[in-house]
């Protein structure tokens, strides 16, 4: 097949055009048999429980230092299931595409897809393509939706244990920053990579170990700040955080001191935050270190009832303040 | 003495050992204190650092801060925002500003929701911007509305200088630059805060240079120590204002000697200079009337001045605070953001009645940000 | 917004801009604000894309020291106390 230039509203108009480029393209990329099956639904059997998560994915700009947008729609949705212990299995995949859309840039984020659903071993079984005119979608938005077998049970941010302890797995906001870069207007460049990454093999090596962990959860929009927050309020603890503890890159801490924000309220794509019951800290931290992305873990706090609810941050030298949910917007179209 | 690297600058003036020995050694000299301290940091940006870094926390019990109007967008009373909006809205008009003043309230909107209506409101990270964007738009009005203290007004010189120099002729100035020392006096003249010592701002007097503050010391009888921003900046200030005090010496120094010097930027003065004087009149928010207090464009560059030119679409009478927002006794030093009864609850910087809790210098903003334990 | 911080002048172009860079990231400043004559590898401060002025290193190398001695006479101090609370101790045995 010769690829055309651009993506033309007749690639969605589910005729010849349509045929090509899923089967050339999609197919090409995503091979496997339920979907090589082509059928209107894919038939699915799994042996237990099971996660079901969703996400959609507008972030601009779509490639950006340490990868584009294929690659986060697919860490995303295999980070969800991740977290809540679940073994990501099976995929969807919806490309909303702007009328005019280059086809190479296309195929370099599908291509980017596929090398990201090899991290977890899990499949696209199933998907859509929708081409709108000019102006209907900025350039290309995708949606994936993914199921998982769960084979941790009981993570839950409802659960947190006083004398629990809160881990994250490596340094923080280098997926906002990144975004932040590359953002016009701004004037400002440097080699801060997103961490974008699939968390899976993290999980498998805590699940594999047998550590007891109370919650899991990839700290997204919001960042840090939110995730820590959140667990205070569900679960009716108080998280108190080491503030020299936290890990942050160099590049994100200058651009934080340019601006004025926080590297906490900053969001992530690859990394987490781990609350374990004190005695398997040590076992989850070992486990997490042997896998590459999760190598720098490290433990920044511990749960208490000192003041349920909230976040306390702890300085390095005997003052503290609380740590409230980032306010207003920080970032449009982070993710 | 070993090669300086940047992360010194940083980390060297934060580093929690010295803090804690710091504090420890603040403590000390305090005890000696013959009556409370009561300090006025003038700064917004001092106000910020004090309370991200819990410093009030490190303290003793007779040594309290008395925060100052240091924060450019907190003292411009609600009608000069309106000026903003009015701007903003004329036909063919983009209004530039910075990043501070897109969501601070005026009588009824604010630019962040006029920009959400429609109106071209863009916010720039430096002034220099501006140029490109009248260039860009030769049929459109470009306005820029300048505010800040000292640190920020040089650089609205030198975009009027670059404007002058390549002959654009669609950019102009609304100016709302405003000066510390006049401030400074309005507030002791009033009488009731009870200040007597302050810590001077850091980057003011990059600019103007510490000697703006040497009429302080004898007029006030309150030593001043002129601060750098980082934690361990404050701290040592706090230290010599407390060594003067027991010693019982009343002058002016500079802790921040790594960037203020007596005299300051010459250039930046004259620049500013060159095109701007002090204009007689500025309503400051809470305080009212400061003569001299503001600075205005000189008059051969009229043709620059959007407060003149556009003076039929600007409002001239003054419009008070919501009765509940008590961000103007804040400013002269005679509350505490915690003292508001909207604080935190009516009052917030997703919905601030008052531009003290939105502003990145505001008093009530540093409150909110850094929850007191 | 007094917002204004150290950074590292890279590179200085023909139009009196200059790279500079803050713990990796990189923005162009003017330096059109500036008398000192300002050499690549110097710190400035820098504020709304100007540079402000340029940081006296010999009085930041001065401060960090006087830190650096505050510290070491602090720990003198604390190990001083130590020795002495140790002689004081009633528990200490006969030599």
């Amino acid at each position: 097949m010769t690829s055309p230039k651009q993506i033309q509203l007749s690639h969605g108009g589910g005729g010849e055009e349509t045929n090509s480029l899923i089967h050339d393209l999609f197919y090409h990329y995503f091979s496997n048999e339920t979907l090589l099956a082509a059928e209107d639904a894919a038939v699915l059997e799994v042996k237990n429980k099971i996660a079901f998560t969703t996400d959609s994915f507008t972030v601009s700009p779509i490639f950006f230092k340490g990868g584009n947008i294929g690659k986060l729609a697919i860490a995303g949705t295999v980070n969800d299931l991740a977290m809540m212990g679940a073994k990501p299995l099976y995929l969807s995949a919806s490309f909303m595409i702007e009328e005019g859309f280059p086809f190479d840039d296309l195929e370099t984020i599908v291509k980017a897809m596929a090398e990201e659903l090899e991290h977890s071993g899990a499949k696209i079984v199933c998907g859509d393509t929708k081409v709108v005119p000019r102006g209907a979608v900025d350039k290309i938005f995708i949606n994936t939706s993914g199921i998982g077998e769960i084979e941790k049970e009981g993570i839950s941010a409802n659960t947190l244990q006083e004398g629990d302890v809160i881990i994250v797995s490596g340094d923080v906001g280098r997926h906002g920053a990144a975004i932040l870069m590359e953002r016009e207007g701004l004037g400002i460049s440097g080699d801060l990579k997103s961490d974008c990454a699939t968390l899976w093999p993290a999980v498998q090596a805590l699940i594999d170990a047998n550590v007891s962990i109370s919650a899991m959860r990839d700290a997204t929009r919001g960042g840090l700040s939110a995730v820590l927050n959140e667990w205070a309020e569900q679960s009716a603890v108080c998280l108190e955080i080491e503030e020299s503890n936290i890990p942050v890159d160099d590049a994100v801490q200058g651009l934080c001191e340019l601006f004025g924000f926080e590297a906490f309220d900053f969001a992530n794509e690859g990394t987490c935050i781990l609350a374990v019951t004190e005695k398997d800290a040590q076992m989850a931290l070992a486990a997490l270190h042997k896998v590459e992305v999760t190598k720098k873990a490290t433990i920044i706090g511990q749960v208490s009832r000192k003041k349920e609810g909230r976040v306390i941050l702890h300085s390095a030298y005997g003052s503290s303040r609380y740590l409230d949910l980032p306010k207003g917007e920080l970032l449009p179209r982070i993710c | 003495m070993s090669e300086l690297q940047l992360k010194d600058l940083y980390d060297g003036f934060r580093d929690p050992d010295v803090i804690k020995a710091l504090a420890k050694a603040i403590t000390d000299e305090a005890k000696n204190l013959k009556e409370p301290l009561n300090i006025m940091e003038v700064c917004g940006g001092h106000t910020h650092t004090i309370m991200k870094y819990g410093l009030k926390q490190l303290l003793p019990q007779n040594i309290d801060f008395i925060h100052g109007p240091g924060c450019p967008v907190c003292i411009m009373p609600k009608e000069r925002i309106d000026h903003a909006i009015a701007l903003a809205q004329m036909e063919d008009t983009i209004l530039l500003t910075l990043g501070d003043m897109i969501r601070v309230p005026g009588s009824k909107s604010s630019l962040a929701v006029e920009r959400a209506n429609g109106c071209d409101i863009r916010a720039l990270y430096s002034p220099l911007d501006a140029i490109k964007i009248a260039l860009e738009n030769p049929d459109k009005k470009v306005v820029f509305f300048a505010i800040g203290f000292e640190t920020t007004t040089p650089m609205t010189a030198a975009l009027l200088q670059q404007v002058e120099k390549q002959g654009i002729t669609n950019l102009y100035f609304h100016i709302n630059h405003v000066l510390v020392p006049p401030a400074v006096d309005a507030i002791m003249a009033g009488g009731q805060a009870k200040i007597n010592a302050f810590i001077g701002p850091a980057h003011v007097s990059v600019i103007s240079g510490a000697k703006i503050y040497q009429p302080l010391p004898e007029k006030y009888g309150a030593p001043v120590v002129v601060s750098g921003f980082e934690p361990i900046d404050v701290l040592q200030s706090i230290l010599m204002i407390l060594r003067q005090k027991n010693e019982a010496h009343c002058e002016m120094e500079i802790q921040y000697s790594r960037s203020v010097t007596l005299e300051g930027n010459v250039k930046a003065q004259e620049i500013i200079a060159k095109f701007m004087e002090p204009r007689e009149h500025f309503r400051w928010r809470g305080i009212g009337d400061i003569p001299y207090s503001a600075l205005v464009l000189r008059a051969q560059y009229a043709a620059y001045d959007a407060e003149k030119i556009f003076a039929d679409m600007l409002p001239t009478d003054p419009i008070d605070d919501h009765k509940l927002c008590i961000c103007g006794t804040i400013l002269k030093g005679l509350a505490k953001p915690n003292d508001c009864q909207v604080f935190g609850t009516a009052c917030t910087p997703n919905n601030p009645m008052g531009s003290c809790m939105v502003s990145s210098e505001g008093a009530c903003n540093a409150y909110y940000r850094y929850g007191e334990i | 917004m007094c917002l204004s911080i150290p950074s590292k002048v890279v590179e200085i172009d023909d139009n009196n801009m200059a790279t500079v860079d803050t713990m990796g990231i990189k923005r162009h400043v003017s330096l059109d604000l500036i008398t000192d004559e300002i050499k690549i590898g110097d710190y400035i401060l820098i504020h709304v894309g100007f540079a402000m002025n340029k940081i006296d290193e010999e009085e930041a190398l001065q401060s960090l020291e006087v830190y650096r001695e505050m510290l070491e006479a602090m720990e003198e101090e604390e190990r001083r106390q130590v020795i002495e609370s140790d002689d004081e101790c009633d528990n200490r045995t006969q030599v």
